[in-house]
C-alpha cells in the first residue's frame, strides 16, 4: 500500500479546490466510480487532478454482485479501465444488487442469504477481482427490512465469502449501526464478532431517523455527522483489529470542507493512538 | 426453471417502480416486505435518486417549469425509462420526447427543444476528448485543396436549428438562470455546444450554420457542405461562418475526400 492511509473524504464536486490543495497527513479521498465512466471532459481530468496529488479509492455503487446474474461485462470492463487509469489504492463494492435486467436501480438492495446466494455472490465476486485483477473489499449493507429466509448470518456470509473468494470486507460501522436499531440485534456483538483479518477499510457515516416513523426507523442517509453512538462502536472496533482505512461519508446537506476536515481529523487521530497501533 | 433469487429479485424491483405495490398483486414473501416501513426507504432512495439525476441533467427544464411539476413528470418519465446505465451523469436520454408526448406539456411546446439542448450539454460534457481543429491548419490550403477537404465535427459538437421556437434563447436564459424578462422574438434559432478544451462553450447558430455542420458530419467535402448552407440561405457569409465554427471549436480532424481514410490527416 502506499504510504500509511490514515482517515479519507468522500470527494464531492463542491470542495473540489480544497480537497485537490489539503496536505493533511494520511488522507485519502474516496469517490463512486460510476460517476467517472465518462469517455472524456472535465469529470474524469478532475479526478487524475486530484489522483495527481491524493490516493484514490474507488467505491462501486453497481456491479449488483448479489443480483442472480453475472456483473454486466461491459460496465465491468470500464472500471476496469478506469481502474488502470486512476491505479486506485482500494476497490470496494457491496453486499447487495441494484442492476437487474437491464435496469439500474440507485440504491443497495437486500436479498436473502441462502447457500445458493452465496455460491452466486461467490461467483460473481471471483468474476469482478478476475477482470480488475486485485482484490475487492465487501461492504455489508444497512437494513431496513426483516426478511424471511435467511439461512445465514450476515458475518458468517460475508466471513465465508472473503474465505472462498480471497476477497476483502468493509465495515461500515454507521450500518452495523442502523441495522441492528431497526431489526433490533447488538450492534456491539456485531463488531465484536466481525473477521479481524479480512478488513481493508471501515466506513463511518451519520444517520436520521425517518421522517415518519422517528426513531424507529434510522435512515443511512449520510447527511449528519457521525453519530457518538457510532464513533464508540469505532473506538471499540479498532482498538481489537487495529488501524485500517477509515471513511468519512457525507453525500448530502453538505458542509464545507475545513468541517468535513476536522471530522475526519477525529478518525484520524484515533488511528495515530498507539493502542490502536499495538493492536 | 427460475431460481428463488430470480424470483425475488423480479418481484422486489417490480415493487420498488409501481405507483402502488400493495395493489400489484405481488407474490405473498413480496408483499410481505412491502408491508414493512422499512420497504418505503428503497422506494424513496431509488426514485429519489433517479429524479435528482434527472433534474441535475435538466436544470433548465427545472426551471422553466418549477421544482414540483418538474419532479411530478419526472416520476413519470422514470417509471417509463429506469435507468439502464449506473453513471446517472447520462440519465435521461429520450427526456425531450417524453416532453413531447406528455399530455401536461402541451401548453409549452418550446420544453423539447429546451430538453434537447440541456441533452446536448450533458452529451458534450462526458463526450471523448479531441484536440480541436487549429484553423492554421486549413489556412494553408489552396482553394481548391480546401474545397475537397472534410472537416469533420468536433467529437463534442452538438447543433440544431429549431425553425419555429426561439429555442436558444429560452434555453440560454434558463440555464444560465439569468433574470432576464425582455422580450423574446418570436422566430427559429439555433444552436451550437461545442467543447473543444475543459470547458462547454455555446453559441446561435443559424440554419445555414447548422446545415453546414449537417454537411461536414455526413462526411461530405467542405464545398459540399458549404452548398448546402447557400441553399438554406443564400446571403450567408461563408467566411465569417466558418471563423465563427472555428473560434467555436466545432471542428475535429480534417481528411482530404480523397483518401478519406479515418485516422489519416489528423489536425
Amino acid at each position: 500500500m502506499t504510504a500509511m492511509l490514515t482517515a479519507g473524504l468522500g470527494l464531492k464536486p463542491q470542495h473540489y479546490d480544497a480537497a485537490l490543495a489539503c496536505p493533511a497527513d494520511g488522507l485519502w479521498y474516496e469517490v463512486h466510480p460510476e460517476n467517472y465512466l465518462v469517455r472524456g471532459g472535465p469529470r474524469i481530468a478532475w479526478l487524475e487532478a486530484i489522483r495527481a496529488r491524493h490516493p484514490i479509492s474507488l467505491h462501486g455503487v453497481a456491479l449488483s454482485l448479489a443480483a442472480d446474474a453475472e456483473p454486466d461485462g461491459e460496465h465491468l470492463a470500464r472500471l476496469a479501465a478506469l481502474a488502470h487509469r486512476i491505479e486506485p489504492a482500494l476497490i470496494s463494492e457491496h453486499l447487495a444488487w441494484s442492476t437487474w435486467r437491464g435496469a439500474y436501480h440507485p440504491d443497495l438492495l437486500p436479498f436473502p442469504r441462502t447457500r445458493e446466494t452465496l455460491a452466486r455472490v461467490a461467483d460473481n465476486v471471483a468474476r469482478a477481482q478476475d477482470t480488475l485483477e486485485r482484490r475487492i473489499a465487501i461492504e455489508n449493507p444497512a437494513h431496513y427490512l426483516d426478511i424471511d429466509g435467511h439461512a445465514w448470518d450476515e458475518i458468517d456470509f460475508l466471513a465465508e465469502l472473503a474465505r472462498r473468494t480471497g476477497c476483502g470486507l468493509l465495515l461500515d460501522v454507521n450500518n452495523v449501526y442502523v441495522g441492528a436499531r431497526n431489526l433490533g440485534y447488538p450492534a456491539e456483538a456485531y463488531i465484536d464478532a466481525f473477521p479481524a483479518g479480512p478488513v481493508m477499510e471501515i466506513h463511518l457515516a451519520g444517520h436520521t431517523p425517518d421522517p415518519n416513523l422517528g426513531q424507529a426507523l434510522l435512515i443511512d442517509s449520510h447527511d449528519a455527522p457521525v453519530s457518538p453512538e457510532v464513533w464508540a462502536l469505532y473506538a471499540r472496533l479498532i482498538r481489537r483489529i487495529g488501524p485500517r482505512p477509515t471513511l468519512i461519508e457525507r453525500d448530502d446537506n453538505l458542509p464545507d470542507f475545513a468541517t468535513l476536515l476536522a471530522e475526519r481529523d477525529t478518525a484520524h487521530a484515533l488511528l495515530r493512538q498507539p493502542l490502536a497501533q499495538a493492536a | 426453471m427460475i431460481g428463488a433469487l430470480t424470483r425475488f429479485q423480479d418481484g422486489f424491483a417490480r415493487a420498488l417502480l409501481v405507483p402502488d405495490p400493495v395493489a400489484a398483486g405481488l407474490a405473498p414473501e413480496i408483499a410481505a416486505l412491502v408491508r414493512q416501513p422499512g420497504f418505503a426507504v428503497y422506494r424513496n432512495t431509488v426514485m429519489k435518486g433517479c429524479i435528482d439525476a434527472l433534474q441535475a441533467n435538466y436544470p433548465s427544464i427545472a426551471r422553466l417549469v418549477g421544482e414540483e411539476w418538474f419532479r411530478t413528470a419526472a416520476a413519470i418519465f422514470v417509471r417509463e425509462r429506469t435507468p439502464a446505465l449506473p453513471t446517472l451523469a447520462y440519465y435521461g436520454e429520450g427526456f425531450a420526447e417524453f416532453l413531447a408526448r406528455f399530455q401536461p406539456a402541451a401548453e409549452l411546446p418550446y420544453l423539447p427543444g429546451v430538453a434537447r439542448l440541456d441533452r446536448f450539454w450533458t452529451e458534450a460534457h462526458a463526450e471523448r476528448d479531441e484536440a480541436p481543429l487549429d484553423p492554421a491548419a486549413i489556412a494553408s490550403l489552396a482553394p481548391e485543396a480546401l474545397a475537397r477537404t472534410v472537416l469533420h465535427p468536433h467529437a463534442a459538437a452538438r447543433w440544431a436549428w429549431f425553425a419555429d421556437q426561439p429555442i436558444y434563447t429560452i434555453w440560454q436564459r434558463n440555464r444560465t438562470a439569468i433574470e432576464e424578462d425582455g422580450e423574446i422574438d418570436w422566430r427559429g434559432e439555433g444552436a451550437l455546444l461545442a467543447r473543444p478544451l475543459g470547458a462547454i462553450k455555446w453559441m446561435q447558430l443559424d440554419a445555414a450554420g447548422c446545415a453546414l455542420l449537417d454537411g461536414c458530419a455526413a462526411g461530405r467535402p467542405l464545398a459540399e457542405a458549404a452548398a448546402a448552407a447557400l441553399e438554406v440561405k443564400g446571403n450567408t457569409d461563408l467566411e465569417r461562418l466558418m471563423a465563427s465554427l472555428l473560434e467555436a471549436g466545432a471542428f475535429g480532424r480534417i481528411s482530404r475526400l480523397d483518401d478519406d481514410t479515418p485516422g489519416e490527416n489528423d489536425s
